[in-house]
């Protein structure tokens, strides 16, 4: 892999194109997730703080790696900006993924308060990474809005259903000007690779490993296959054809006439 | 009464910091909010809590 093949987002420097999840598994498997993910930048949650609780998930990821909180639980953008500022007072930097969702059953992002969110809080000075719904008049809104990156979905969150928006996130990466990082839906390692020879900056996954069998193997599977689909992005794919065959071999020299 | 995280607490009077030793919350892994508004942390000594306030205390979790 190039060194210099870097991730920008918001002025900040990454290698490491695997963005993760730390919902749903076991707080002593963080650490072995993030190692074998090779990951720098986690997602985290806002919740209550339950007093009964001496575990914070804090103790448990290792130094350096950039905490990403998530406005999860929010209906509305006034609820995801009060989420996004106090996950910035708990003090681990001003990065927030905007996700906002007024559905239950299937969890889509309600892109319209997303936009909103998405303005407030750029202005405010956060990296803001919103998760939406692919659509292309709403990402170039995203990015005037402030955007740092866009997150598309690839399939309903928590689904591990794969690039069910495949061609809607190659619009995106085709024509917005900042990473797009697939996120939710994303349930196996070929799934990864496969988004990241499409041209995505980066993927975020959660459940596909929450739910594996073994979970940091699983964190070191989907690392393979990001980092050989994005080194097949950069090495250019070969073409289609759209019909008939080309052989690889010589067409001269035959062993006959 | 105050209600904290959803439930009601008579803490009425206190400071915010005066609670918050009350329980086992870790101060540096916690953010308040005060009726809608972040209190930051060099306020939680001066902050007297008011009846009807409503404060959230969060912390990090697990998250995608």
């Amino acid at each position: 892999m190039q060194t210099d093949d870097k991730l920008i987002i918001g002025g900040h420097e990454f290698h490491s194109r695997f963005i993760l999840g730390s919902g749903k598994y076991s707080l002593n498997l963080i650490e072995a997730a993030v190692k074998d993910a090779g990951a720098e930048i986690i997602t985290l949650a806002v919740r209550r703080a339950n007093t009964k609780e001496h575990e914070n998930i804090l103790d448990y990821i290792p130094e350096g790696v950039t905490l990403l909180p998530n406005t999860s639980g929010a209906r509305t953008a006034e609820e995801a900006v009060r989420i996004a500022r106090l996950a910035r007072e708990l003090g681990c930097g001003n990065f927030v993924k905007v996700e906002i969702m007024r559905d239950s059953k299937y969890l889509l992002p309600d892109n319209a308060e997303t936009i909103k969110a998405t303005e407030i809080l750029a202005n405010e000075g956060f990296v803001v990474m919103p998760y939406m719904y692919p659509d292309l008049n709403v990402a170039r809104d995203l990015v005037n809005a402030g955007a740092a990156t866009i997150m598309p979905l690839a399939s309903p969150i928590g689904s591990n259903k794969g690039l069910a928006t495949r061609e809607f996130i190659q619009i995106l990466i085709d024509e917005i000007d900042l990473p797009i990082i697939v996120d939710a839906g994303i349930g196996r390692p070929s799934q990864a690779c496969e988004a990241m020879e499409m041209g995505a900056a980066a993927i975020m996954a959660n459940t596909a490993l929450a739910t594996a069998g073994d979970l940091p193997m699983m964190a070191s599977a989907f690392r393979q296959a990001i980092e050989a689909g994005r080194k097949a992005y950069l090495a250019g794919l070969g073409r289609v054809l759209v019909r008939g065959a080309a052989a690889s071999d010589p067409l001269t020299g035959f062993l006959r006439d | 009464m105050v209600k904290i995280n959803g439930l009601f607490v008579d803490v009425a009077g206190k400071t915010l910091a005066e609670y918050l030793e009350t329980t086992t919350y870790h101060p540096q892994r916690i953010a308040v909010e005060r009726n809608g508004e972040i209190v930051p942390k060099a306020q939680y000594s001066n902050t007297i809590l008011q009846d009807n306030d409503v404060i959230e205390v969060v912390s990090f979790v697990g998250g995608g």
